[in-house]
């Protein structure tokens, strides 16, 4: 198997993709590789253009600022998964990596490729919508910002033009301490998941929820927030009762149904999971608490 | 119509120039344009490891890289493992082990593994499952993979406290 004839790029300078970008129509922008490569391999996608980010070496970058925690489109999966500041500032994210496919697959893999790619149940999606991302797109000439609603159009699908590239992905920072869990089910490790479900949770001296965020993705084509859910719970105490109508909450998402998986299971793994993910972050914050 | 680039690139230590299609992928390029055949096409979608060689020592897949993209790089394959007819503790722990039966994953599993022992000479045997997750055996059933890597760390550990 091999992909079909195109033409290769391998630019050094984001200038140089936004040129490229701008002057080839049916070209694709080729990150990582590990899912648009399978794609190419199978022939399902056979751009007149191959424009290789692998050389540009200023997309591959973490940086930390006060609130926003900024990745280039090219780092890796493993380099982030890696990053001792992360470990510490964003611990829900090097577990949610370590369900990313496999150690051969994150070496190449990057974070502005999957989310490109935009698979419902890419765990890195479910980051960036529980982290209330913002999206950094560029096309020649000119940049433009958008947050995860306005990204997200359809099942992978996203607001990326033809002629624009995903640049950079900034992530809203909680702060420390927090409370949070990532549950997943697929069928193999390794797999997309079937449902993936994230919190983050902090809760004041009274031991009430102070902030509270639930993404759950797999489900519908595009992950979602529990939003009400989460503005209704501020206040309230985090107990049986309160994991119960979260994953209430969850179940009710209108879920996707395929060949292989049904609306119902879905929906299933959604309540189960959220309960999980929210009892845990809950009793992880209060653990942080006692030391 | 054909699109091509010329690549120099360090493959088992030995340094090779070629025209290559920019279509052509890593593993094609090994197997085919070099003619070493124990890196394995197993899916040529990045499912079941069994093409996994190291580029600058980072264990990938080679169905799903472009040889291009190896340019000024160093591969190593599995023809890089033994020394003559010395195995590497690796080998030789799953000859021992008997970790392999028809072989054609194994290729895969050693280059993946060789990468994870050295950045974890004494893992769990959780540790040692967890890594070889994206590496499909159809024949053993994974116990004397399993067995064998762990022999193996014990071996290099072994042999590390005696130097």
């Amino acid at each position: 198997m091999k992909p079909a004839h195109f033409t290769y790029h391998d630019p050094a300078a984001i200038a140089d993709v936004l040129a490229l970008l701008g002057e080839h129509e049916d070209s694709r922008l080729l990150a990582g590789g590990q899912s648009l490569m399978p794609m190419m391999n199978f022939r399902f996608v056979q751009p007149a253009h191959l424009i290789d980010l692998n050389r540009v070496k200023e997309l591959g970058f973490i940086r930390a600022d006060a609130d926003t925690l900024a990745f280039g489109a090219m780092t890796r999966q493993r380099q982030i998964q890696r990053d001792a500041s992360i470990r510490q500032s964003c611990p829900i994210m090097i577990e949610a990596l370590s369900h990313v496919g496999h150690r051969q697959t994150r070496a190449r893999g990057t974070i502005g490729g999957s989310i490109s790619h935009f698979d419902p149940s890419a765990e890195l999606c479910n980051m960036a919508v529980l982290h209330d991302a913002q999206f950094v797109l560029a096309r020649k000439g000119s940049r433009r910002t958008l947050g995860f609603d306005q990204f997200a159009r359809g099942y992978m699908s996203t607001a990326i033009e033809p002629d624009e590239m995903l640049q950079e992905i900034h992530l809203h920072r909680w702060a420390k301490p927090q409370g949070f869990a990532f549950e997943e089910f697929a069928m193999r490790h390794g797999d997309f998941a079937i449902c993936a479900v994230s919190c983050l949770v902090t809760l004041s001296g009274s031991g009430a929820i102070d902030a509270l965020a639930i993404a759950i993705s797999g489900v519908a084509p595009i992950p979602q927030r529990l939003r009400n859910f989460e503005t209704a719970a501020r206040g309230q105490m985090p107990d049986h009762t309160l994991y119960r109508e979260a994953a209430l909450q969850a179940a009710a998402i209108e879920a996707m149904s395929d060949a292989y998986t049904t609306a119902d299971y879905r929906r299933h793994l959604a309540r189960v999971l959220t309960y999980r993910a929210v009892e845990k972050a809950a009793a992880r914050f209060k653990s942080q608490g006692m030391t | 119509m054909s699109d091509t680039r010329n690549i120099a690139v360090v493959v088992n230590g030995k340094s090779y120039e070629r025209t290559v299609d920019t279509r052509r992928t890593l593993g094609d390029f090994l197997r085919l344009d070099l003619g070493l055949t124990g890196t394995h096409f197993g899916c040529e979608h990045g499912a079941c490891g069994a093409c996994t060689v190291r580029v600058d020592g980072i264990a990938v897949r080679s169905c799903l890289m472009l040889a291009v993209q190896a340019n000024e790089k160093s591969v190593q394959t599995v023809e890089d493992l033994a020394k003559g007819d010395s195995l590497s503790p690796l080998q030789q722990s799953f000859h021992d082990r008997h970790a392999l039966q028809c072989g054609f994953c194994t290729p895969g599993i050693l280059m993946t593994m060789t990468e994870f022992l050295e950045e974890n000479p004494a893992p769990s045997e959780a540790e040692v499952r967890d890594a070889l997750s994206g590496n499909i055996c159809r024949c053993t059933g994974y116990q004397n993979i399993v067995d064998a890597v762990l022999l193996a760390a014990d071996t290099m550990r072994k042999t590390q406290d005696a130097v």
